[in-house]
């Protein structure tokens, strides 16, 4: 068979593999396999291209094969070594930024393309350039974008934003997309260099974009870079006539553009209002609370309610994986039980700064799976449950998004705390939610709050425990 | 846009028809594939996407492959984008993977 042959089969292959590896990932079971097909699929595709890939030179009309492989191969070499080591090593809470972390190295890959390929290449149809200049603008901002979204994660990064950079950011994309246009007609337009403004500008419209969204909504944001790689990659398949790049760079643009709006819907926000109604929430006529008083509780009175309820209902949040208290909690769990203590845990779908974090977190730390329950399904025994201890949440348990219209999170399906007979919540501060709300919840008669950092807390609280 | 009978020019371009299929597909394919995803599930997915994304490496060893030897800004760049690439893949998968891990360790149980 010809080489060309050989390449158009390997790469049907891989498409292939995408397909079947992203609807495998979509289920539970098989999500796992679904995970290696893709990755064989990728090898596939990555050594056909190095092995079968050819070429035609446009000058000298001879067919090549490709070259520089010593770069190539020690370049994979490189990045093997140090994405494995880098994945292997992260920590299971710091997942989120790990994904945005790679997604940006994606996106840089597509930018370094479009430049490469501008200033070698030099291409002569205005279409052409189009594409090249858009692969690499979407490609910048994912970069940076993604960089952003990795260092607010990281808690590195504030939210810095105003409405007047709001407006600033929609109109300087147009001026980008304007310039990408205009460079793609006029070559000579700023003596060939459109290229490199263009790379600048966008790299500087990604930090300006992801800045003043809110720490808790980067899995959102991530989620859309995510999507916007794969349209960069898109751009690169329709450059090259490549079948794989095509498809698999579409099919993680549609299907990142789906989970994104997916995503949103969990939390009862839509897109538009992610990205640009992260101030608007702060400003919102959020029912006031002041007036009221909240009830502190202390460790030892803490482990008094608990060591003698029937029923103990655990509901984590953020604050649980910042303090990486999830083998504490489920040491205070056992200690619990061993009172003879009923104990769950209510696991909200966006409780953390991912969906699915918590139950990537108690499954670390050895939390029996029958143990984590839904939440739709532990609301209707939470008014039977005498005491309801929330680690580190907030905006989940939150009635205000049931009984108040005027309430950002109006909508949000939330964990019923407020209906058990006790509520303990441990927090380490009165600070607001992502959502920048206050919580009633906290102000409840049922309620007692108990400060501290959710580890330290929690280990006094097992010593008492086993004390009482 | 002029239409011939098997590339149709768009943006000047001549693209086989082919191409507009493979797009359309794709694109429905994506969001048919990912609905009704529950919720659990959503980060490990998008950490999937991620890496296949990653496909952006074999554009990154075209040009790295086509580059001429004695152009080294197109070396050092190409050379650049294929690590990048390779990190998208490779940290793609693994992390993915990581993650499913624990999702199978725990209905073990």
């Amino acid at each position: 068979m010809e080489n060309m042959d050989l390449l158009k089969i390997s790469y049907l292959l891989g498409s292939l593999s995408f397909i079947v590896g992203l609807k495998m990932l979509s289920s539970p079971d098989s999500a796992r396999k679904g995970n290696l097909y893709a990755a064989v699929g990728m090898l596939i595709a990555i050594l056909a291209t190095i092995f079968f890939h050819e070429h035609t030179n446009a000058e000298t009309g001879e067919v090549e094969r490709i070259g520089n492989l010593g770069y190539i191969i020690g370049g994979i070499a490189i990045g093997t070594i140090v994405g494995y080591l880098a994945a292997m090593k992260v920590k299971m809470t710091a997942m989120p930024q790990m994904v945005s972390l790679f997604n940006g190295m994606g996106g840089a890959c597509a930018a370094l393309i479009g430049i490469v390929e501008m200033s070698t290449h030099h291409p002569e149809f205005w279409g052409e350039r189009l594409i090249i200049f858009l692969g690499l603008m979407i490609g910048s901002v994912s970069f940076s974008g993604s960089m952003i979204a990795y260092g607010k994660l990281e808690g590195k990064i504030r939210d810095i934003g105003s409405k007047v950079q709001q407006v600033f950011n929609n109109t300087f994309v147009f001026a980008i997309l304007a310039l990408v246009i205009y460079a793609s007609i006029q070559p000579d337009v700023l003596s060939g260099n459109a290229i490199w403004v263009i790379f600048g500008c966008s790299l500087l419209y990604g930090i300006l974009f992801v800045m003043p969204i809110g720490g808790a909504d980067m899995p959102v944001v991530i989620s859309l870079l995510n999507s916007f790689t794969g349209v960069a990659a898109a751009f690169g398949g329709f450059l090259y006539d490549n079948q794989v790049m095509l498809t698999g760079g579409i099919l993680v643009g549609s299907a990142g553009t789906i989970l994104t709006i997916l995503m949103c819907k969990a939390m009862n926000r839509s897109l538009w209002n992610v990205i640009i109604g992260a101030f608007s929430a702060s400003g919102g006529p959020a029912k006031s609370t002041e007036g009221l008083s909240i009830r502190e509780i202390n460790v030892t009175d803490s482990a008094i309610l608990c060591s003698y309820a029937q029923r103990v209902v655990i509901v984590p949040g953020y604050g649980l994986a910042v303090a990486q208290a999830q083998h504490v909690c489920h040491e205070f769990e056992k200690v619990l039980e061993d009172k003879g203590v009923e104990v769950e845990f209510a696991i909200h779908p966006v409780a953390g700064r991912m969906p699915g974090h918590m139950n990537v977190l108690l499954a670390e730390a050895d939390v029996p799976y029958p143990k984590l329950k839904e939440m739709d399904d532990i609301n209707p025994s939470l008014p039977n449950t005498d005491v309801v201890i929330v680690i580190g949440a907030n905006d989940v348990v939150n009635p205000a998004a049931e009984t108040d219209p005027s309430s950002p999170i109006y909508g949000m399906p939330i964990i019923k705390a407020n209906t058990a007979k006790n509520i303990i919540v441990m927090k380490r501060s009165m600070a607001k939610g992502y959502a920048g709300i206050e919580n009633e919840l906290f102000y409840d008669d049922k309620t007692r709050m108990l400060f501290g950092d959710a580890k330290a807390t929690l280990e006094k609280l097992i010593a008492e425990v086993k004390s009482v | 846009m002029t239409i011939l009978s098997n590339t149709i020019t768009i943006f000047g371009i001549d693209t086989p028809w082919d191409v507009i299929y493979v797009i359309i597909i794709a694109a429905f394919l994506g969001v048919e594939v990912i609905s009704n995803v529950p919720a659990i599930l959503h980060t490990p997915l998008m950490s999937g996407a991620n890496a296949i994304h990653g496909v952006v490496i074999v554009g990154s060893i075209i040009v790295m492959g086509h580059a001429d030897p004695g152009n080294t800004l197109a070396l050092v760049l190409g050379f650049l984008a294929v690590i990048l690439g390779t990190l998208n893949v490779v940290g793609g998968f693994v992390v993915t993977n990581r993650m499913l891990e624990m999702f199978r360790k725990k209905e073990k149980k």
